[in-house]
């Protein structure tokens, strides 16, 4: 009886509850500092933006109330909407292509080889160089006529590309940087969940003289499926928000043709100014990324389900 | 025959996975130390006619390149610095009293696009002047360095046993005292690993930078990004100074790699 008021025994408290000092647990105050400053980097912008977005304001300006006015504007903008279409465009692809790529390369870096550790090391070297740095040395291979690309082409046989000059591959191009940079993300994640499986099902099924397909197919992949869905909304959620590399190879060119919804963000706040107009963007552009990410939640609960 | 054939495509395997990650490195270092008919040659080399460090020396004449470097260095060492030392109670905090939910926060601010917090930001460093000065790129990085610090932290803290606090709270030992005495030097591995990865990642941002520094408070990757734009495309310093920033990530990323596996992997894996 006396365990009634135990922790265990109540329902869910709401932080603000948990926060009152008739309970308070000695462990708070290791957490007041760092909420105090999330509050003021990351919770206060999520308020301001909310509550901008219902402005009509351009820095310098007065600001008029509009309702919303902004969101109203955003339907009709075809610009805004292209980016939305260039932002699912490159998402898709930019969230496949490295889950493909890097599995099958977790697959490898499973296996034990000599230096493995020093070439797992250099394939991590893409995610942790500097994007910027690197986003000029692609815009360097693929310039038409100086860059390293087309000569590469030229050596197999294939007529020389536009690469980002063209407005049909510049999307494709930056796909190809973001497989490149993110895939050893993958890896990590996948790696992870291939050295926490048993070895008893791969050892029967070596006995049963499984080919290495077979066993990945039936063992391998659905036992890893959970980590590759993890994988999966990571990526996601950084494909979504990718902006570097598409700032400093294409700047959203040739014309709009690459302009993601990060983009034309960009531009209206800190080109044009137009602050009540990019909030509104940041909170419909914060609504898809939460919706896609549910959307994956949910598939991984599926994947979950079929495998029981 | 058949095991030799199998080792052999193995390795055949492995290097369709590395050479591309390398190459483009591979490909930066050429670029740097080639000089301007190299440059231009067609079929272009990978290995220089006359290796030249002239693209390094531009870099430095060209610019006051290290007084870049000095605003990197002290905008990613006091964001990583202060994320620390908020974070790393924190962390330690939200594991023992069992307050995951508050990770969540943390992972939610991971789905925002980092533009969005400049806006509001930005207009309030507008507001009260602090534009001009390194303060607001200090503050604004934050929203990198914070959030990893407490995630790898967390994590680290969780898999610590929980039994030597429990004695040294029986010896007597305040909640304060058994955190600095008896967990914080356990979990130094973690913090470690911590305090590099927050400080990578802050040192590759860019557009906090780009919104927020003047002339004379760009951080590396805002001045090489300026360089391509505003300068005639000279290449070669191009490609040097575009090295010289990463340089330090990619040898740090080969020397702890080990630890970048484990702490990335928590993060990952755990951040859902």
């Amino acid at each position: 009886m006396s365990n009634l008021n135990s922790p265990a025994d109540q329902p869910p408290r709401s932080l603000l509850a948990r926060l009152l000092p008739s309970r308070l647990s000695p462990y708070v105050w290791f957490i007041v500092p760092a909420l105090v400053v999330l509050m003021a980097i990351i919770i206060f912008p999520w308020g301001f933006t909310l509550w901008m977005s219902l402005f009509d304001w351009k820095i310098g300006s007065a600001a008029t109330f509009i309702g919303l006015g902004n969101y109203a504007d955003l339907v009709h903008d075809t610009r805004f909407l292209e980016a939305i279409f260039h932002t699912l465009y490159f998402t898709a692809l930019a969230v496949i292509l490295p889950l493909i790529f890097g599995t099958f390369a977790a697959l490898i870096f499973n296996h034990k080889f000599p230096l493995r550790g020093l070439l797992r090391g250099m394939f991590l070297l893409p995610m942790m160089a500097t994007p910027v740095a690197i986003s000029l040395v692609w815009t360097m291979m693929f310039h038409p006529q100086q860059g390293v690309l087309n000569y590469l082409l030229s050596l197999v046989g294939i007529a020389p590309s536009e690469w980002v000059y063209s407005s049909a591959l510049a999307i494709p191009c930056l796909v190809l940087v973001d497989v490149w940079q993110w895939s050893p993300l993958v890896m990590l994640i996948v790696l992870g969940g291939l050295a926490s499986l048993p070895s008893d099902p791969f050892e029967a099924a070596r006995l049963e003289g499984a080919s290495t397909w077979q066993v990945f197919r039936h063992i391998t992949f659905p036992m890893v499926l959970p980590f590759i869905m993890v994988a999966a909304v990571v990526r996601l959620i950084d494909a979504l928000k990718t902006f570097d590399t598409i700032y400093v190879i294409t700047q959203g060119g040739p014309g709009t043709a690459s302009e993601t919804i990060n983009l034309y963000l960009y531009l209206q706040a800190f080109s044009f100014y137009q602050i009540g107009k990019a909030s509104a963007v940041v909170v419909v552009f914060f609504v898809l990324v939460v919706a896609l990410s549910l959307m994956l939640f949910w598939l991984r609960e599926r994947s979950k389900w079929s495998d029981a | 025959m058949k095991k030799l054939l199998d080792k052999f495509l193995f390795a055949v395997m492995v290097l369709m996975v590395v050479a591309p990650a390398v190459s483009v490195f591979l490909w930066m270092l050429s670029l740097s130390l080639k000089n301007e008919v190299d440059t231009l040659a067609y079929p272009p080399a990978l290995i220089p006619s006359a290796p030249t460090l002239d693209n390094f020396i531009a870099v430095f004449n060209g610019g006051p390149f290290f007084s870049y470097f000095l605003n990197s260095v002290i905008v990613s060492g006091a964001a990583t610095l202060i994320a620390i030392a908020v974070g790393v109670p924190a962390g330690y905090g939200i594991t023992r009293m069992k307050a995951r939910k508050m990770l969540l926060t943390i992972m939610i601010a991971r789905m925002t696009p980092a533009i969005s917090f400049l806006i509001p930001l930005f207009t309030v460093f507008q507001a009260i002047g602090l534009t001009g000065t390194l303060a607001p790129i200090i503050v604004t990085h934050m929203v990198i360095t914070l959030p990893i610090t407490v995630y790898i932290v967390a994590g680290y803290f969780e898999t610590l046993p929980r039994e030597l606090e429990e004695a040294a709270t029986m010896d007597g030992c305040s909640v304060w005292q058994s955190f600095r005495h008896v967990a914080l030097p356990l979990a130094r591995p973690g913090i470690m690993v911590a305090a590099i990865l927050a400080f990578i990642f802050s040192w590759n941002n860019f557009v906090f930078g780009a919104v927020l520094a003047g002339r004379e408070t760009r951080t590396l990757p805002v001045a090489i990004y300026n360089v391509l734009t505003f300068e005639q495309i000279a290449w070669g310093p191009l490609a040097a100074a575009a090295l010289l920033v990463t340089l330090p990530v990619l040898i740090l990323t080969l020397f702890i790699q080990k630890e970048i596996v484990g702490g990335l992997t928590a993060g990952g894996v755990k951040g859902s």
